[in-house]
């Protein structure tokens, strides 16, 4: 096999990000921009999920967690302490991947269902928590001081700025995903995924390796929170914490094909994509999450392995491509 | 002769359940025992047991003549006892190789991805279905499945091999083949336990017989004692005086 | 002293609350027990309880207790249906397929109720008087709704018990396999005991309507007490549902003696948590 269609795997995630990343510049609509950083949000989010959910079959209903905690971190460093903006974004992926550590010895030794419970209950409690914690402003958050913007060059080039690091996160995430799926740790947590049990017997230290599954899936996440609210200028506890952004995580992961470096990216692109239809359509703007909800529901039902999945069970031949 | 395992009162319980009762033996490098036993009698357990799965509540393991009676599976994977499974348990949605691959990564070797694929390929040789080996594991019948299994423990060129009723569900011919595999695994200097439930297979290929009956060690010993001793042919048959007619008959 | 006769006004009415909880949470428990399904979609169904009233009382000027009577069979029915379109193809897929397709249903409900209701509030005011014992007053409609709690408990139990139906939802909670061998059409059961699960909900929704004022999304924070009173007592457990439900509520009660209001969702959670780990089956233990 030539040596380019080997790296395939990560060659078409990284075209799409550029392509993203591109396309405001090409039509030059500020518009553009938005639904592009949108879309490289949820890829990255998306990627980083995965590597809990698709490579070690842990299923996180409450992913969001590391969003809203890392993000906080970050920007309470950033409106608050006045620290620069790339350390708050590095210490926001510092302190998900520290809560995940704390977390994961807590929760991954639950199974299944219990652990997908418990996610959902990590993830109220933060939010509840968050809400009376008083440092990070309680129920009515951290609000930004517009003069903080003056050091990025003004409300405008910041915006732009954030455009390009959520680019370069979007990067990191697939690289990251791609080291992983392609190292002997990745092989270790699909063996956790197809039978823990087995893989134990046959030498994988389950317990080690599901943590450092779950702070490497926090940290991106984290940074990402940071940006997002440096870029809103402003957070409150439900915005950091929204439950059913998590569950659209799952579904974006489901959808493009969970286990694979590809999968998530299409999945995040074809879902949001959808979304922003959906949202400015009169018609199915209210019942967007209904939409949604069916299309999850058919994924389910009929094409569990999502779209690449789909395409490497049919065709063998793509399995050494589409990582 | 260095004794790999020595297994030495070991006595496990699950609530009420007695499963093992003061279960002792030796282990010399280079045996095959065959554990033996009616339905029930807890071999498998044992085997959890030896392999850290279960821990038991009295008794000592000791592996290479160290204690690992508290130890985790994958501490004694990474110690060189490798096992297979009775109802087997491939990784479904990886292929083959990889199955196989997994094995030789995290076994005692710690191979890296390159090497490991390669012991993956001279393994499936071995067992003969190399011709499957870019096929998902999950698509395989269940003698294949069997293969794999036995694959993936022998990629990790283990110390101590458990075979748990390997032979189940083969037919004839298969089980010539995999006899003879058993066998030219011992010659490669590895160490096995065989569950096994086919009296002729088990015999002719152990050196030494060990028999388990309710959770007790009830015989141990040279094929042809143990097909002689009273207590075994109670065990299996019930009757002593039945099972004196029916070899009276032979 | 002043925290003791708090607690005192305070704590009958959790207990009262705590019953409505338990049958909520009997609802996902069932349904958890019989075919080891956690149905995502409890919240949103308790919600529609929760409009059921309204558009009965309000809108159809019919008394909500005499509402149950129409809310119940609803229910089921939605039970069924949500069952044979969403559950019954993964019922025997891993667990996360089942879990999906329940909360596709939860979006499904949330988005079309947002549609027809929007997300602002709803209020059913039915008084149905008041009676003051000591330092307490209990609501009528507390009161009223602990009783259904419990005849909707019995009924359950008997139900399940000393009929025919309960009996072969009972072989299939036990042995599904087996159950088939025997006879027992186990899909329709399945659909059955999803039903049921599913009219506990919104009986339990029902009820609340006439506490407190709702909107699409209040079944969220009720489904998320089912699943600490379900760990609790036990995921399969209907009586530790009942029990468990009853501790939720005198939490509630009590802890806003001493703390405010708002850390009373973060000690759930974190009793849910602690629950999980330290005796994954429950308190009661799981199943019958």
């Amino acid at each position: 096999m030539r040596n380019w269609q080997k790296y395939i795997g990560i060659i078409l995630p990284l075209l799409v990000v550029a392509a993203l990343m591109l396309y405001p510049t090409v039509t030059g609509k500020a518009a553009a921009r938005e639904t592009a950083f949108t879309i490289l949000k949820a890829i990255a989010l998306a990627s980083s999920l995965n590597i809990l959910l698709g490579y070690t079959g842990y299923v996180s209903f409450g992913h969001i967690v590391f969003f809203g905690f890392g993000g906080y971190v970050g920007f309470y460093l950033f409106s608050a302490q006045g620290l620069s903006l790339w350390v708050c974004i590095l210490a926001g992926g510092f302190s998900s991947g520290l809560l995940a550590f704390l977390l994961g010895k807590a929760i991954l030794r639950l199974r299944g269902a219990y652990f997908a419970l418990a996610t959902i209950g990590v993830n109220e409690a933060m939010r509840a928590f968050i809400n009376n914690f008083d440092l990070f402003g309680g129920p009515t958050g951290i609000t930004l001081n517009f003069k903080a913007y003056l050091a990025y060059g003004g409300a405008a080039k910041a915006l732009e700025m954030a455009f390009y690091v959520v680019g370069g996160l979007a990067i990191l995430a697939i690289i990251l995903s791609y080291i992983i799926r392609t190292s002997k740790f990745g092989l270790g947590l699909l063996a956790i995924r197809e039978n823990e049990d087995a893989a134990e017997v046959m030498g994988v230290f389950a317990p080690d390796a599901k943590t450092w599954a779950y702070v490497l899936s926090a940290i991106i996440p984290g940074m990402i929170g940071v940006l997002f609210f440096f870029k809103n200028g402003n957070v409150e506890p439900h915005d950091a914490f929204p439950l059913h952004a998590s569950i659209e995580l799952l579904v974006m992961v489901m959808l493009g094909g969970q286990g694979t470096v590809l999968g998530p990216i299409l999945g995040a692109f074809a879902y949001q994509g959808m979304r922003g239809y959906l949202v400015t359509s009169d018609f199915f703007k209210d019942i967007q999450l209904s939409v949604s909800g069916a299309l999850l529901l058919i994924i389910v039902l009929f094409i569990p392995a999502g779209a690449v999945g789909w395409l490497r069970q049919r065709f063998p031949i793509l399995r050494r491509v589409l990582a | 002769m260095t004794l790999l395992l020595q297994v030495q009162g070991v006595t496990k319980r699950f609530g009420g359940l007695q499963a093992l009762t003061q279960v002792t033996f030796d282990l010399p490098k280079g045996q095959i025992l065959g554990l033996i036993g009616p339905n029930g009698a807890g071999k498998t357990t044992l085997f959890n047991t030896i392999n850290g799965v279960y821990h038991p509540e009295e008794g000592r393991i000791l592996f290479q003549g160290k204690d690992v009676t508290n130890k985790m599976p994958y501490h004694l994977a990474k110690m060189g006892m490798a096992r297979t499974h009775q109802i087997v348990r491939p990784l479904n949605e990886l292929s083959v190789r990889e199955n196989v691959m997994v094995g030789a990564c995290f076994g005692h070797e710690n191979q890296s991805l390159g090497k490991a694929a390669k012991i993956a390929d001279e393994v499936l040789e071995f067992v003969g279905i190399s011709s499957r080996t870019d096929q998902l594991a999950g698509s395989l019948n269940v003698a294949q499945k069997k293969r794999l299994e036995m694959a993936r423990a022998l990629a990790s060129h283990p110390h101590l091999l458990l075979l748990d009723e390997v032979l189940a569900g083969l037919n004839p011919s298969e089980i010539d083949g995999m006899i003879q595999m058993v066998l030219d695994i011992r010659a490669q200097g590895i160490t096995i336990i065989m569950i096994e439930h086919l009296m002729k297979a088990v015999m002719n290929v152990s050196d030494r017989i060990f028999v388990l009956d309710y959770g007790e060690q009830i015989a141990e010993g040279s094929p042809n004692e143990i097909a002689n001793h009273p207590k075994v042919i109670e065990a299996y048959l019930g009757d002593p005086k039945l099972a004196e007619q029916l070899m009276e008959d032979d | 002293m002043q925290q003791i006769s708090l607690l005192l006004a305070s704590l009958p009415d959790g207990i009262l609350l705590g019953f409505v909880y338990g049958v909520a949470a009997m609802g996902l428990t069932l349904i958890w027990g019989v075919m080891n399904v956690i149905n995502l979609s409890h919240g949103p169904i308790i919600s529609l309880g929760m409009f059921g009233t309204y558009l009965i009382f309000i809108k159809m000027g019919i008394n909500p207790y005499l509402g149950l009577f129409i809310i119940a069979p609803v229910g089921l029915l939605l039970g069924v249906l949500i069952y044979t379109v969403a559950v019954h193809r993964v019922i025997n897929a891993p667990h996360l397929s089942s879990l999906l397709a329940t909360f596709s249903v939860n979006m499904i409900i949330i988005g079309l109720g947002t549609a027809a209701f929007t997300t602002s509030p709803f209020n059913v005011d039915f008084n149905m008087g008041s009676v003051t014992l000591g330092p307490t007053t209990l609501l009528g409609t507390r009161l009223i709704a602990a009783l259904a709690a419990v005849i909707a408990t019995g009924s359950l139990y008997l139900f399940l018990y000393r009929t025919r139906p309960g009996k072969y939802i009972r072989a299939v909670a036990n042995n599904r396999a087996a159950a088939e061998l025997m006879g027992i059409p186990s899909s329709r059961i399945l659909a059955l005991s999803f039903g049921l699960g599913t009219m506990l909900a919104a009986i339990s929704g029902a009820l609340i309507a006439t506490f407190f004022p709702f909107s699409i999304l209040s079944g969220g924070g009720y489904e998320l007490k089912s699943f600490v009173i379900g760990v609790l007592g036990g995921l399969g457990n209907p009586v530790g549902a009942l029990v468990g439900g009853l501790v939720l509520g005198v939490l509630e009660a009590i802890i806003p003696a001493f703390l405010e209001t708002s850390w009373v969702p973060v000690i759930e959670f974190g009793l849910f948590i602690l629950v999980l780990l330290v005796r994954p089956k429950g308190l009661f233990g799981a199943k019958q």
